[in-house]
């Protein structure tokens, strides 16, 4: 933060959490260890949402049946930085995607990586039109998001 | 016949960083707001306040900090948090109860001393399915951005020309916080923050200390001649999750059609005569345009081109700059209300519209890539 | 990451740190210039007539700005008082300690301070020699900073 002309006081904030998981949370974390995508089907509209939800967000009902999805799918859109910015937990460039993974009725978030450049002109060209993904795992899985390393493009 | 509400007087801070404490800044437009009026704290009914005060202040919980800046004492101050115009729609309920004759609604942010708002939006996220991922509201603008280029063909250029229309209105607003004569490839040169997101397509983190004076028909006749009567309010909630959405205006029209409906509004682009939105990122203007009903779905890009949302247009869109110009994260939606109701009454000084105003719009919106909206209609 | 708590279930361990730099304002700058000198300033309200410390910019009962600076009294009576004997986030020093509420001479509020130079070994007893009503004067740190911390502490005058 830059030097104030005025008076102030420097303050910070710092806030432990401990967010409890719950049973559908857990078990989609667990698939992540044994390297699945684990969604769930909505008994009503019968979508397949993923990551697995407890309740189907349209329908206001419980979700029923677990389904192991895709590891691939068709990326929807993407946005990326080649600047640091608070909560990035991996290397630059930061390139988030939403991807609609096969058999599934959403788009699941993630990182998407395995480009052989930083440059965005580059990248666009790359990731233009209808483009395939595929998820890369990490080998040493600890039930976290980032157990999947990203999703690299798969044509 | 339902009672009538009005808004009859405004203040509002300026946006740029400001040395005073923030409850020294509460009290100035609270102060500054009975004075115009000509009545005292003690004759005000009620408190509604917009704040968001952990993170975006530091404190918790200023709902007991800036109470007594707030000119809530002996009355049942409430807080809202989240799109400050809710906080509108609630103290006009209070008033229609009948219970108030009168109602104070506070916006309160103090950007200037708060961490940059994508540190505070990465905590907006669900800590275990998207924080890991490093979402935060640029992020999501980013992705909002791309899917609404590649579907509906609005170009890069266009994103653009809002951001020089905009900063360019905010060269005749002295509260603005950001303001330039700047060209399309300035914009599209400026850095890429989060591609194809540029960095003068996003807003910056501002001030916005706002307090609005409501009161009932009768008492509102006594302490104005110029009331700006409430006509409408309507708001709507899209599903959290990016990927269980569309990533386009959302739930917008919604909320549009839900505040025309009460206000009798049939043909908005005739009816309303001067818009204030939240664009924080200069493509959701466009994208906004589309779900007000100014135009047809995709067409946000082509509505902006005839020049009708220019301060010399049929449909003035954020003559005062807009959010682009002066972000207060949490009190933007009321400043945007405030802004329209200068602009009816004819008080908007510099940034006056060409045209007559008599109905005006102020837009809202909460949550990452249009999570909720909310719209108030306005009219003399 | 998900672990697991003591009685096994799976939990996320989080946490957010928050930089901030809030502005004093000139009221809260000039309060604490004076600390700086060992002062403690109020404000007059013009309206009540009270004297307000630490110093406002406006008054809460009345709501109206104060302008009239007064040096208030480093005595004052202690109007009620607490023991604090446990740790927490944010605590002033160490613990066992005395936050207190004081009557400064010449002001009409309760000035918010610890009480210190007293015998805290045994908590129990603190009731023996800390009573409300007393008398307490402020005593200064020989380093100030314009912070609420340059006194270190009101302590009993006999």
């Amino acid at each position: 933060m830059p030097d104030k002309h005025f008076h102030t006081k420097k303050h910070d904030v710092w806030l432990p959490y401990r967010f409890s998981a719950g049973p559908v949370f857990e078990r989609f974390f667990e698939g992540l260890k044994a390297g699945k995508i684990l969604g769930n089907r909505c008994p009503r509209c019968e979508r397949v949402l993923v990551p697995a939800r407890t309740f189907c967000p349209r329908c206001y009902v419980d979700m029923g049946q677990w389904v192991e999805v895709s590891q691939e799918g068709r990326l929807v859109t993407w946005t990326m930085s080649t600047e640091p910015f608070f909560g990035m937990r991996t290397d630059l460039p930061y390139v988030a995607g939403l991807i609609h993974l096969d058999g599934t009725n959403c788009n699941f978030m993630h990182l998407l990586g395995g480009f052989e450049t930083m440059d965005i002109e580059a990248v666009r060209e790359r990731l233009k039109g209808s483009v395939r993904v595929r998820a890369v795992w990490r080998e040493e899985r600890e039930g976290d998001m980032l157990d999947i390393k990203y999703f690299e493009a798969a044509d | 016949m339902m009672r009538r509400v009005a808004i009859v007087e405004v203040a509002l801070s300026p946006a740029g960083e400001s040395a005073d404490n923030y409850l020294d800044q509460v009290y100035r437009v609270c102060r500054e707001v009975l004075d115009k009026a000509g009545i005292t704290r003690e004759d005000v009914g009620t408190v509604v306040s917009a704040s968001s005060d952990v993170f975006h202040g530091g404190v918790s919980c200023a709902n007991a900090y800036y109470w007594d800046s707030g000119a809530a004492f002996l009355k049942n101050g409430t807080r809202q948090d989240g799109e400050s115009l809710l906080a509108f729609s609630y103290a006009v309920m209070r008033i229609l109860t009948g219970h108030y004759d009168t109602a104070l609604v506070l916006g309160l942010c103090k950007g200037s001393e708060n961490p940059d708002n994508d540190m505070i939006t990465h905590f907006f996220t669900d800590p275990f399915y998207q924080r890991p991922l490093g979402l935060n509201e640029t992020v999501a603008a980013g992705l909002q951005m791309r899917a609404y280029l590649e579907h509906s063909g609005t170009t890069e250029e266009q994103c653009a020309r809002v951001v020089v229309k905009n900063l360019g209105n905010a060269l005749r607003n002295p509260n603005a916080h950001r303001k330039g004569r700047l060209d399309v490839d300035t914009v599209l040169r400026s850095p890429k923050v989060m591609d194809p997101l540029k960095e003068l397509e996003c807003a910056p983190k501002s001030e916005g200390f706002v307090a609005l004076l409501l009161a009932s028909e009768d008492k509102a006749k006594k302490l104005t001649k110029r009331p700006v009567w409430f006509r409408g309010f309507g708001s709507s909630m899209d599903f959290f999750y990016l990927g269980d959405r569309d990533m386009g205006s959302g739930v917008l029209a919604q909320a549009a059609k839900r505040a025309y409906d009460m206000a009798g509004i049939r043909d908005p682009v005739k009816e309303i005569h001067v818009a204030e939105v939240t664009e924080p990122y200069a493509f959701q203007e466009l994208l906004w345009y589309e779900g007000l009903g100014f135009c047809g779905p995709g067409e946000g890009g082509k509505f902006l081109d005839t020049g009708a949302t220019a301060p010399e247009g049929s449909l003035p869109v954020n003559p005062s700059g807009g959010v682009l110009a002066a972000n207060p994260y949490v009190s933007r939606g009321l400043c945007r209300l405030a802004e329209v109701t200068l602009q009816i009454r004819g008080q908007a000084g510099e940034r006056q519209v060409d045209r007559e105003v008599e109905t005006g719009l102020a837009h809202g919106t909460h949550g990452f890539a249009g999570q909720f909206h909310a719209v108030a209609v306005v009219g003399a | 990451m998900i672990t697991r708590d003591k009685k096994g279930n799976p939990i996320l361990e989080a946490e957010a740190r928050i930089p901030y730099e809030l502005a004093l304002g000139p009221t809260v700058h000039r309060f604490f210039e004076g600390f700086k000198q060992r002062k403690i300033l109020g404000t007059r309200c013009h309206a009540c007539g009270r004297v307000l410390v630490p110093a406002r910019s406006f008054c809460p009962r009345c709501f109206v700005d104060m302008n009239e600076w007064v040096e208030v009294s480093q005595e004052g009576r202690v109007l009620s008082w607490a023991v604090t004997n446990y740790e927490y986030f944010g605590m002033p020093t160490k613990p066992p300690f005395i936050q207190s509420l004081i009557l400064l001479g010449g002001t009409d509020c309760g000035f918010m301070h610890l009480i210190g130079g007293v015998d805290l070994s045994d908590v129990d007893r603190v009731g023996r020699i800390v009573k409300t009503g007393m008398t307490v004067r402020a005593v200064w740190r020989e380093s100030r900073t314009g912070c609420i911390m340059d006194i270190q502490h009101f302590a009993p005058v006999d």
